[in-house]
């Protein structure tokens, strides 16, 4: 059965007014954010289902846009985001999408480019208690919750980056909880995704980096 | 031993140990959640502090919800308390006035406790900040109040759901009530298993209470039914410190809140498109269809 702390009852703490439309769609964004390493310039939110219907009223624009800025749950800055993304030069746009519907209801997708225009394209979902998936990066499926803390590996789909993430984890003495190869096309780009029990150090990205099939090296600890 | 998953299991804990529900809810913390028990005192401790913060923002500050239909709910209603004897006596007008003021934060992006959720977070602090001041218990004695709570939404959790889409707002107001009674009974000297019974007769009494918000959004009239649930609360749980009995045990009650809120139709389950939120009135103020 499911396992529920005391905290999971009288938690989580947050910014309201929704742990749904409010905290989930903040911890969405902080997970995305991760994965542009330069500071963020350009940043669009298309909002589908219920997202796109009520995020006025819940406050889920200034939720997400809270989570480009690296606020966390309990950050009362939240609630002015839009001044304070404006002030970090952050240009922003919100556009709801009400034809789709075969989507959860409360999904987003974050468009963000840095100053060089690089940037990436994810698609997140809040499912509830404050809790949230990202299920698409860059047009690839795939599965991350932020609850373990999370290496995203991007990587030319070759032989030999698995063996070498995992050495590299051995000889940090990581233990991997979970390991996920995501891939849309043998041979193009494919996402390791990583989840571990323990803290993710600075010296096993490094080590993770050196191997040249690794083109990019994202770390969620939430 | 203390993994504990009904009320009634509970109760044996509590017999066996000697123990308060609050004492074998830390200790359950302690056991399975890789924490110690000071850990747990603490963070839950900070948890109150946010609680006490939200009800002091709700009395004091200009708040101006994002959706625009609550603000100043709460302060109305402590003046009246300062004005004129309130016709509910001044430890509910309290309470209701707390409680009602944590929704207006919420509504207006401010910090709050989900307890169990962010629609019905006004329950708690409502009534245990009241009890508080009023009664002058001590801050430890609050924290082991919301172990308390935390174990009955826990069984809540557990055995149905706290959450408006599945269960109406009988399982979001109702859960917070029944927590909030129970944690009431122990703060005032009752045994665990007075606080099962009044948790059991706050959910009786609030059994089929759909969930219907106005444009979809956590305000009205969630604040209004925050402050009734915070009654609820103050009320079941006197009714238990006088001996009056509840005839079904908390286990039976939750399974019947459970099938209620499942026999529910999607309508009325958090969508908006049922209650009040479908009267005339609540479409001209939501503009959601538009």
């Amino acid at each position: 059965m499911r396992e529920i702390s005391v905290f999971d009852v009288i938690g989580p703490n947050m910014i309201g007014p929704s742990s749904s439309h409010t905290a989930g769609a903040l911890r969405i964004a902080l997970m995305a954010r991760r994965l542009v390493s330069a500071p963020i310039k350009k940043v669009r939110f298309i909002l589908y289902g219920s997202f796109a219907r009520t995020y006025k009223g819940h406050g889920t624009d200034r939720a997400l846009l809270g989570g480009i800025l690296g606020f966390n749950a309990e950050d009362k800055r939240i609630r002015d985001s839009y001044r304070l993304a404006t002030e970090a030069g952050i240009e922003y746009s919100f556009e709801p999408n009400t034809t789709e519907q075969a989507i959860h209801p409360n999904t987003v997708r974050i468009i963000m480019e840095d100053e060089a225009g690089n940037g990436a394209d994810v698609v997140g979902v809040s499912i509830g208690g404050g809790n949230a998936l990202l299920k698409q990066i860059n047009g690839i499926d795939i599965s991350i919750t932020g609850n373990y803390q999370t290496m995203i590996i991007m990587q030319k789909d070759e032989p030999g980056v698995a063996a070498h993430v995992t050495r590299c984890f051995y000889e940090e003495n990581i233990n991997i909880a979970f390991l996920n190869i995501y891939r849309q096309r043998k041979g193009e780009i494919a996402y390791c995704v990583i989840e571990a029990d323990n803290e993710l150090t600075q010296s096993l990205v490094e080590k993770v980096k050196e191997l040249p099939l690794v083109r990019q090296v994202t770390v969620i600890q939430l | 031993m203390f993994n504990f998953t009904t009320g009634s299991e509970l109760l044996e804990v509590c017999a066996q140990q000697q123990c308060t529900i609050a004492e074998a809810m830390l200790e359950r913390e302690a056991r399975y959640y890789n924490t110690t028990k000071e850990q747990a005192l603490a963070r839950m401790g900070h948890s109150y502090e946010i609680m006490k913060e939200a009800v002091h923002e709700g009395q004091t500050e200009e708040l101006h919800s994002m959706g625009g239909l609550i603000g100043g709910e709460a302060k109305k209603i402590s003046a009246h308390r300062a004005q004129t004897a309130p016709l509910c006596g001044s430890i509910v007008s309290k309470a209701m006035s707390y409680a009602m003021g944590v929704l207006e934060v919420n509504a207006s992006m401010g910090l709050i406790v989900a307890a169990p959720t962010a629609g019905s977070s006004g329950v708690i602090p409502g009534v245990l900040c009241t009890l508080q001041e009023e009664h002058g218990f001590t801050d430890e004695q609050m924290i082991m109040a919301l172990f308390n709570a935390g174990a009955v939404g826990y069984l809540i959790m557990y055995n149905a759901t706290v959450a408006g889409a599945e269960g109406g707002c009988q399982a979001e107001i109702g859960a917070a009530a029944a927590m909030a009674a129970s944690a009431a009974v122990e703060l005032m000297g009752g045994t665990p298993r007075q606080c099962l019974d009044a948790a059991s007769s706050v959910i009786g009494t609030m059994l089929g209470l759909v969930c219907d918000p106005i444009g979809g959004l956590v305000e009205a009239p969630c604040q209004k039914r925050n402050a009734v649930g915070a009654s609820n609360a103050l009320v079941c749980a006197e009714m238990t410190l006088s001996g009056v009995g509840n005839l079904i045990p908390f286990d039976e009650m939750v399974e019947a809140m459970y099938k209620v809120g499942r026999s529910l139709p999607y309508e009325l389950r958090e969508t908006a498109l049922g209650g009040v939120a479908a009267t005339p009135t609540a479409c001209q103020l939501c503009g959601l269809c538009s």
